[in-house]
């Protein structure tokens, strides 16, 4: 096969591994800080996919514009959803946080058939049918600004972490849960804004998502075992292990798609994650806890 | 001897007895017999009305719809049609004929696809209903010795006879044809199906091109860049595809974002003639060529169906869809009419002596064999111009000659 084809593979692999690493990181902040595992991540990012589909059709506006106010309206859901559902459920045992987060994920799947129906939406924007050739490559302009989007909203998520005082508080919150609470830190607050970041990642995730694929309401609980998949193999609580898993899960399927079968893409993702469990437990980039 | 000195009896005697019973008997009967063909047939129509086929599922329903004014028309019983989506899954297309079945449904109709027509079949055959399945082309389904279930759709290895023949036909017309083709197809019961009925059918005929690759994927993956990659990779001629619809999109987008338009693409199956296919793609629509099942446009009823389906969905080219769904209802109420009675037996010895000469579909007509199956049945080569269907092959049925190679999707504005 020519080394044209393996390139514009890599790339395409590449490009939508980003996005798949800014949907995991999400579910990484969040379990790195509240230690609560969300397991409506991809039914979240579905709300999100789904907004910028309704704000597409209704009033052309494109996704990538809409990048911005629907992270901030996950947000806000997200934020809501932890003060009010969640954290009366943190102290409680995992196998209650878990029946809550998946009843949760169940009500998000039925309310959006219901709404929206079964069927496949889809965004059409000017530039789906577009791409760009450099030499042998040819680069898909949908994937390739999904994928600059995704790096951006990332960079702006690390940033915020390093750089600024909330940041450091969710990041102390999470390194030393008692230290914080001495220092006089609002854990309760914080853990609503960490829960609501994930949130706003998954949204910005389900927006640039929607430029790659269609939207139906089945597609969560398909992502979010995606996600946990990434985030394992990456991982658990890394940030950078995300998107470094993101990437590989993302190039695994392309490199499966076109070296073995097409049809066994998603049974090569599942073998990184046991490849991962069994030789490094704690994941590619995670922290080995004694 | 005179009224009043006749011996008086309060007992009937036996020979009265038996006539009465005879005429209470026939009094009976006959009302059932007037009920059974003035009452309409309850008719389960099961499509994938929901789901990754639900695009085709709406469309052969509109088969479905102007299904009541042309019935009448020939002069047929009119059907009631009991709704059932099997929301395109195999599980519950067999659900969901089990409900109708307990609504009241006396003959089944559907369901598009094989692997659901094949459940729906096992569950007709178990409760004695007759099912006339409108399209499914895996071969199995009539090869199970099953007594309530009839087919009047071409089988793969039916569909690929008439393919390759068709397909020597366009070469013959254009003078060229492809020397080598990518075989892409879905991996489910029909496309599965087809794949080996091409191995095992393509021998017969003399077929000037050689399958460089085979790629199999799946029917409802949301992205097909990297399949579109490896049969671009492989640098052949032209692309066989058996799709259906919402893939036959995604390999579209594809072929043109990955800036690859094969000398032609050649469809063994649904997707690429749909109408949504034609609408949603509007220029990059154009070209590609179907071998699939087809109406007969110089058929009376086809040109009867045609005009229904022009008042009742403006804009709908007349396809696939419609024609064998339309079909399928026509074949139930002629039963009906024949049988007398809706029970489920006598309807299904109706469906065997079928003999339809008045129909729609390419072809001497609608008769079925002792397997259940129309094995008369004919396809045409289609090809998209510019929103519309035209009819290429059979030289008898054709109304257009052939655009080949395709326009190129960089170069269509």
């Amino acid at each position: 096969m020519p080394f044209d084809v393996y390139l514009n593979v890599a790339v395409a692999g590449i490009l939508t591994g980003l996005v798949y690493g800014l949907m995991a990181l999400g579910l990484s902040v969040i379990f790195g800080v509240v230690r609560v595992v969300n397991f409506a991540h991809g039914e979240m990012m579905t709300i999100a996919m789904y907004l910028a589909v309704v704000l597409f059709s209704h009033f052309h506006l494109d996704p990538l514009l809409m990048l911005v106010p629907i992270a901030a309206v996950l947000f806000a859901f997200g934020y809501a959803l932890q003060a009010g559902l969640i954290n009366p459920f943190i102290t409680r045992p995992e196998h209650s946080q878990f029946l809550l987060l998946v009843a949760l994920g169940l009500i998000i799947v039925n309310t959006l058939l219901i709404v929206f129906g079964p069927d496949a939406q889809s965004v059409q924007t000017s530039y789906a049918y577009d791409s760009f050739q450099i030499g042998l490559l040819i680069v898909d302009a949908s994937k390739l600004y999904a994928g600059a989007a995704a790096i951006l909203f990332t960079a702006a998520l690390f940033a915020f972490f390093r750089l600024t005082l909330v940041g450091k508080a969710i990041r102390a919150c999470a390194d030393n849960y008692t230290g914080a609470l001495v220092v006089g830190l609002d854990v309760k607050r914080l853990y609503a804004l960490t829960f609501a970041v994930g949130a706003a990642c998954v949204g910005a995730a389900g927006c640039i998502m929607t430029l790659i694929i269609d939207v139906t309401p089945m597609l969560g609980p398909t992502y979010t075992l995606l996600a946990f998949i990434i985030v394992i193999a990456g991982g658990l609580g890394s940030m950078p292990g995300a998107l470094v898993g993101g990437i590989l899960i993302g190039l695994t399927e392309a490199f499966a798609g076109i070296l073995f079968t097409p049809s066994a893409k998603s049974m090569f993702a599942f073998a990184i994650l046991v490849l991962v469990l069994l030789f490094r437990p704690q994941g590619i980039l995670g922290k080995r806890v004694a | 001897m005179t009224p009043t000195n006749m011996p008086i009896r309060l007992m009937p005697s036996r020979r009265a007895m038996l006539k009465g019973s005879a005429a209470v008997a026939a009094a009976v009967a006959v009302p059932a017999v007037l009920r059974a063909q003035g009452a309409a047939l309850k008719v389960g129509v099961l499509l994938p009305r929901s789901g990754f086929e639900a695009g085709i599922g709406q469309d052969c329903q509109r088969g479905v719809d102007v299904a009541p004014g042309l019935l009448k028309s020939l002069g047929l019983p009119a059907l009631t049609i009991l709704d059932g989506d099997t929301e395109s899954n195999v599980d519950t297309a067999r659900a969901r004929a089990e409900k109708l079945i307990n609504d009241g449904a006396q003959l089944l109709v559907g369901a598009f696809d094989s692997g659901q027509s094949a459940a729906i079949a096992q569950v007709a055959e178990q409760k004695g209903i007759p099912f006339v399945i409108n399209i499914a082309a895996a071969p199995d389904i009539t090869e199970q010795g099953y007594k309530f279930v009839f087919r009047n759709f071409p089988t793969a290895p039916m569909i690929l006879s008439d393919a390759f023949a068709n397909q020597l036909e366009l070469f013959n017309i254009v003078g060229a044809a492809p020397k080598t083709v990518v075989f892409m197809h879905v991996n489910d019961t029909f496309g599965t199906a087809m794949s080996k009925g091409i191995n095992a059918v393509m021998p017969k005929f003399n077929i000037p091109y050689k399958i460089v690759e085979e790629i199999a994927y799946d029917p409802a993956a949301r992205d097909l860049s990297v399949e579109v990659a490896k049969a671009k990779s492989a640098n052949a001629d032209a692309l066989l595809v058996v799709s259906r619809l919402n893939d036959a999109m995604l390999l579209t987008r594809e072929l043109v974002k990955q800036r690859w338009t094969p000398q032609a693409i050649m469809s063994m199956g649904p997707g690429w003639y749909e109408d949504q296919y034609l609408k949603t793609l509007g220029k990059l629509s154009d070209g590609p060529i179907s071998f699939v099942p087809f109406q007969d446009p110089n058929k009376k009823v086809a040109k009867m169906l045609e005009a229904a389906l022009a008042k009742s969905s403006p804009g709908v080219n007349l396809s696939t869809n419609h024609v064998y769904t339309f079909e399928a209802l026509l074949i139930a109420a002629d039963a009906y009419k024949r049988a007398g009675s809706a029970d489920p037996k006598a309807l299904a010895d109706a469906i065997r002596a079928t003999n339809i000469t008045d129909n729609v579909s390419i072809g001497p007509g609608i008769q079925f064999n002792a397997k259940g199956q129309n094995d008369k049945l004919k396809d045409g080569a289609i090809q998209n111009r510019a929103g519309k269907l035209l009819t290429l092959a059979p030289k008898q049925a054709a109304n257009a000659k052939p655009e080949w190679p395709m326009k190129p999707y960089q170069a269509r504005g």
